[in-house]
């Protein structure tokens, strides 16, 4: 478990003092894996170098596991550094090595005997996938295959805790995804806590548990990712199908005909059973009919996630909407001048 | 008035000079190398955003080692003739030669070495520092291991800069290929000497600098697939 706690940082420049982080808290727990998010410039980087202890924080704390790592120094120092797995931001690998000389190199550092050291790097080749790349150089290997040995080498000496700064953001869609994959097995296997910094919303749909919003320095949103997603946030805006768009539908009906419904209402849907059967399930018990105007389906992890925008006919409109309400389908009803808009 | 010197002699005073001129520039590379290299590590971490920034000291070696690579080598050679005698016992001869020599190249090591470790991507030198390594360690298994080709080309460079120098030393008395050239091309007017010397001198650089390739390639693991 990572607790940070009103972390400030800031750097001098020529034009006042840039406050890059100002008062950040965070908890992620054991286990879990949470995303960084923020616009370029927001501090995600800053944050990362904080907890990774390359760069130290005017003030605040930040607990691994109940102890405060910032004011160590010397040898402490060190030893903290190893709880903590950093893959850095872009290409970090010693290209004189091979893949098992750069996955060994923590466990250099951690004086593990060398017999025990070959065995250790061994496991997480194969947790990466790349077992048969270990007397590979790191220019014979492609890009994915690079991050995947970094994490590797960032899991080496058992750490509590892993953090990667924009591990996906050089890939293509493809690499992406056996990065991830084994970002969210390292958490399964290993049972590490993992902290993802990431612009990218996709990152957060495929493996984060749990989501931070940074914005000039704070945290202006925090929280597990399938919570968020039900109330007004901007994960929601930015991780679900948007309503005013039809991804993967047929038949929308456009903005002209909203007059004929006799209720509009935005839905959000999240798991197998509420995706596949409320809507329908809502329709034929109030004997309403529900057309979909908008928004689609996505996955978050492993479970479906659903918005649409919806126009019900018929007596029992209100009811049905209700129904799908207490049903855990999260119900926000929209006038027809707000969905013309 | 040319006493023509007969190929038998010269080949017995170029054997003997080359000699001399080997065992000038081998010490004096060891030497350099062995002292200049950790003056150039210590340039690198002291340096702003290095592994222990030292500006007061980063600064203070820059400009001792700016100014040791400035002074024109003839100039340092007769400078520190006090300090030679005081090393070596004498100011003639290749061994007292080595004092200036590994002087004047250690600046010019230091800075190569330096700028061979700045070529080693930040990155990889954080991710050593995020794995607990010490410094001892980072410098060593990193910075050193990662640059080692640049470094190894760099000492080459310096073997080569110190032939041309050790040239410079024959004629104060050092012995070798230059003072052969000075003595037999230049006062006695003998061309073949002086060319022979030449020739000699270029056959050196050139194996010196076959040699130092073929090792920086055999120590560089990188292996460019698609470069
Ligand atoms: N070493 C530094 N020196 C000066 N300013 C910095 C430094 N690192 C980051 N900053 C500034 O702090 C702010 C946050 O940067 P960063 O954490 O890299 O953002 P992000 O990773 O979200 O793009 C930016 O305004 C950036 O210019
Ligand atoms: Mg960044």
């Amino acid at each position: 478990m990572i607790t940070v706690e009103n972390l400030v940082k800031t750097f001098p420049s020529r034009s006042g003092n840039v406050v890059a982080l100002d008062g950040v808290s965070l908890e992620v727990p054991q286990g879990t894996v949470c995303g960084v998010v923020g616009q370029s410039g927001a501090g995600k980087s800053t944050l990362a170098r904080c907890i990774a202890l390359l760069e130290k924080p005017d003030s605040g704390a930040i607990r691994v596991d109940g102890t405060d790592l910032v004011r160590l120094n010397g040898a402490a120092l060190r030893a903290a550094r190893r709880q903590i797995g950093v893959v850095p931001q872009g290409d970090s690998l010693l290209r004189q090595r091979t893949v098992a000389g750069n996955v060994a190199l923590p466990l250099e550092s951690a004086g593990v005997a060398r017999l025990q050291r070959r065995a250790r790097v061994l496991e997480l080749l194969d947790l990466v996938g790349l077992a048969d790349k270990a007397g590979a150089y790191p220019d014979q290997l492609s890009g994915g295959q690079r991050q995947r040995v970094a994490i590797a080498r960032a899991l080496a000496a058992t750490p509590s805790v892993l953090l990667a700064d924009e591990p996906t953001s050089a890939l293509d869609p493809e690499t992406t995804a056996s990065v991830l994959t084994v970002l969210d097995r390292a958490r399964a296997e290993l049972g590490v806590t993992v902290l993802i910094v990431t612009h990218d919303m996709d990152v957060v749909r495929r493996v984060c548990d749990d989501v931070a919003v940074l914005e000039r320095g704070r945290v202006v949103e925090h929280g597990k990712v399938l919570e968020l997603i039900s109330g007004d946030s901007r994960t929601a805006a930015a991780l679900l199908p948007q309503t005013d768009q039809t991804t993967g539908l047929s038949s929308v009906d456009s903005n002209v005909g909203y007059g004929r419904y006799d209720g509009i209402a935005e839905v959000v849907l999240v798991g197998f059973a509420a995706v596949g059967a409320l809507l329908p399930e809502a329709s034929s018990r109030f004997g309403v009919n529900l057309a979909l105007l908008g928004g689609g389906l996505t996955r978050l992890g492993d479970t479906p996630v659903a918005r649409f925008r919806v126009g019900l006919t018929g007596d029992r409109a209100d009811a049905a909407l209700d129904f799908i309400s207490e049903h855990g389908g999260v119900v926000r009803r929209r006038t027809r001048e707000e969905v013309a808009a | 008035m040319t006493t023509a010197t007969s190929w038998s002699k010269i080949s017995d005073l170029l054997l003997e000079a080359t000699s001399d001129t080997l065992y000038m520039v081998g010490v004096s590379t060891l030497l350099a190398a062995l002292l200049g290299i950790p003056l150039g590590v210590l340039l690198h971490l002291t340096a702003p955003g290095g592994l222990s920034p030292q500006p007061l000291l980063n600064r203070l070696l820059s400009v001792v080692v700016d100014f040791g690579r400035s002074l024109p080598f003839i100039v340092l050679l007769i400078a520190i003739l006090p300090f030679t005698r005081t090393i070596a016992g004498t100011t003639l001869g290749p061994a007292a030669a080595v004092v200036p020599l590994t002087i004047g190249a250690i600046p010019f090591v230091g800075r190569l070495v330096d700028n061979a470790l700045r070529e080693v991507d930040a990155s990889v030198v954080e991710a050593a520092v995020t794995t607990g390594a010490s410094k001892f360690r980072i410098v060593r298994s990193v910075l050193l291991r990662e640059a080692a080709p640049a470094v190894v080309a760099a000492i080459g460079v310096t073997a080569i800069a110190l032939v041309g120098y050790s040239a410079m030393a024959g004629v104060v008395g050092a012995g070798g290929l230059g003072d052969v050239a000075v003595r037999f091309g230049y006062h006695r007017y003998d061309y073949r000497v002086m060319w022979v010397t030449v020739a000699v001198l270029a056959v050196l650089v050139i194996a010196i600098q076959l040699a130092f390739d073929v090792v920086a390639r055999a120590i560089d693991r990188r292996r460019r697939v698609n470069a």
